[in-house]
């Protein structure tokens, strides 16, 4: 989204090029980008490194200091049970990246799959994925997680495969309309003429160039499902004890500690709000670096 | 457009019947039912006493029977009965149904009223600070989880008003509900102004670009002609689409912040009924969001087909 007009698009860029220009050709011209990209290296960093960087341990309890105020030990003060509001927002991060990153995956996954199926061999294949796509997309994201959420049980992976099934239809949609097009393109014909097998040139030559749009959504969709777990979380539905997820801390401290004890809600919300900012930022700066037609 | 109608309406019911086959063996895959809650949740063992209560509440018949038992009762307006309260699920839903309704309503005239009037300036003073500003605005919308602007809210009461707002269902006056479903509402609408602003700015970008655009100043129409008449019109379309998109999707939105504000409304009547494993409840709300979302999608075609003109179904 960020500056239109002036910017040349990825064609306009002289070939030959090293990566490393490049990369800093996008930067100059995408500095909102970049500032996301920073913040996502941040939490991938706190989520990789979290036994380094958090002053204690995130689940043990410590009755002395329940509810402690932000202080010089606990900068973010502490919970009802004791435990480090910061250490438990450091690897809170793992949840969040670790469900974020698995149901985006996920949700691609099968989402490319059907998408190329469902655009490639047309026809009955077509008309049937269209309809499994139709009932996914009809009932609301949240709605169709918590039901998930619900049936799988509370546990981490459930709550990966929970919210990865909800993101498929928009995947498979994007996929289907881009193979659509890329089916009728010469290059698919020529490997045809060449004798090439159909599955072969659907793996080979249509994938391939699926990628960044599928790149593009992806990356909108890991914001959307790290803001899903944290809902799922709050109404204690996701991620359970005890791992410290970003969400679930919200919903032991709401709406109770709203009154006696502001750190407990304003930390971890921020933390969230944080990190599903730089994911978007990021994410409209791929948008429009890889896909010049959605540029606006 | 006639035989367009009716295909699209026969898709319609083939999606609500996937939906509900769907929904009913989701709820069905998971491990434990109202029987396993009620009778470890009380301590008790008997099995012959557990096997009774399933078979009171139809738990031992096939999957495929308890379906049909499901939808034809709904056919003939049976919701079935809650298994939590006893009392039929409809009476449970109904007078929940208006509380959710208001407030996604407010929400989403919250989000049309800030949404569309600031995309609009985005895109017009493109590139400006004011529209950069406008940007992290809308993108920190679309950031932050409602429950959490939700919790910010409330805290704000404790501070200044040092209580913070009930939800009981006393009767109101009109000024005054509105004064006070306005406070969540804006939670969940904050989000979905967000979208619409970010909507409205590039579909205006597209407009803005067009040669009629250019005719218009050409022909000396002044500047807020052109961009809230001659552009915002035709910028028009895409938002709608989302207004109906959003409509449907407020309800993640509302699930949390009924939550948050403790509001007897559907969405959190929803979250309740799924954790008591309520199925009459949980199947028939869920179908009932499905039937609005489905509904509204249909009248956004037909709204899309009336406004433009170039817009031809066969």
């Amino acid at each position: 989204m960020a500056s239109i007009d002036i910017t040349p698009g990825p064609a306009e860029i002289a070939r030959g090029e090293s990566l490393w220009s490049k990369l800093l050709y996008y930067a100059g011209a995408y500095p909102l980008g970049v500032v996301g990209a920073g913040i996502m290296f941040v939490f991938v960093c706190a989520a990789i490194f979290a036994g380094f960087i958090s002053p204690y341990d995130p689940i043990r309890t410590n009755a002395a200091v329940s509810l402690a105020m932000p202080s010089e030990a606990h900068i973010f003060g502490a919970d009802q049970m004791g435990r480090d509001i910061l250490s438990r927002i450091i690897y809170g991060a793992r949840i969040s990246l670790a469900v974020g990153l698995g149901s985006t995956a996920l949700g691609s996954l099968f989402g490319v799959i059907l998408g190329l199926a469902s655009g490639y061999v047309g026809g009955w294949v077509d008309l049937v994925i269209q309809r499994i796509v139709d009932v996914l997309q009809a009932v609301p994201l949240l709605v169709l997680a918590l039901v998930m959420a619900a049936a799988l049980g509370p546990a981490l992976d459930n709550t990966i495969v929970a919210i990865s099934i909800p993101l498929i239809p928009y995947t498979a949609r994007v996929i289907r309309s881009n193979t659509l097009s890329l089916r009728e393109q010469p290059f698919v014909e020529a490997a045809r003429a060449v004798g090439m097998s159909e599955f072969r040139i659907a793996m080979r030559h249509v994938l391939p160039n699926t990628l960044a749009p599928l790149i593009v959504i992806a990356t909108a969709q890991l914001g959307a499902a790290i803001l899903t777990e944290a809902s799922l979380s709050f109404l204690g539905l996701g991620v359970p004890e005890p791992h410290p997820s970003w969400g679930r801390m919200l919903s032991d401290s709401a709406a109770e500690y709203v009154r006696t004890a502001p750190w407990l809600v304003i930390f971890p919300g921020a933390a969230i709000s944080l990190a599903v900012f730089g994911t978007n930022l990021f994410g409209d700066a791929l948008r429009d670096i890889l896909d010049p037609r959605l540029r606006n | 457009m006639g035989s367009y109608l009716i295909k699209r309406f026969f898709l319609m019911l083939l999606t609500l019947f996937g939906i509900s086959v769907l929904i009913f063996v989701m709820l069905r895959i998971v491990p434990g039912n109202i029987a396993d809650i009620v009778f470890n949740a009380a301590g008790m063992i008997d099995v012959t006493e557990k096997a009774k209560l399933e078979k009171e509440l139809g738990l031992d018949q096939p999957i495929a029977v308890q379906y049909v038992q499901w939808i034809g009762g709904l056919m003939h307006g049976d919701f079935g009965y809650s298994y939590v309260s006893e009392k039929p699920a409809l009476q449970e839903i109904l007078p929940r149904i208006p509380i959710t309704a208001k407030l996604a309503g407010l929400a989403l005239t919250f989000a049309v009223l800030f949404g569309v009037p600031l995309g609009v300036i985005s895109a017009v003073k493109q590139n400006s600070k004011l529209d950069y500003l406008l940007r992290v605005i809308s993108l920190s919308g679309l950031s932050m989880p409602a429950f959490w602007l939700g919790l910010l809210i409330l805290m704000a009461f404790v501070k200044y008003f040092g209580t913070i707002p009930i939800y009981s269902s006393a009767p109101l006056g009109f000024w005054q509900a509105l004064g006070l479903y306005s406070i969540p509402a804006a939670a969940v609408g904050f989000r979905s102004s967000a979208l619409m602003m970010r909507l409205t700015r590039s579909s205006m970008l597209e407009v803005l670009r067009q040669d009629y655009i250019r005719t218009a100043r050409a022909k000396g129409a002044s500047d807020n002609n052109v961009n809230f008449h001659h552009a915002l019109r035709n910028a028009a379309l895409p938002v709608i689409t989302v207004i109906g998109i959003e409509a449907a999707f407020l309800m993640g939105g509302l699930i949390v912040t009924e939550t948050v504000f403790n509001i007897p409304g559907v969405a959190r009547f929803l979250v309740e009924a799924i954790r008591w494993r309520d199925y009459p409840i949980v199947q028939n709300l869920v179908m009932f969001i499905a039937v609005v979302a489905v509904s509204i999608n249909f009248l956004i075609d037909l709204l899309y087909a009336a406004l433009d003109p170039r817009i031809k179904y066969s």
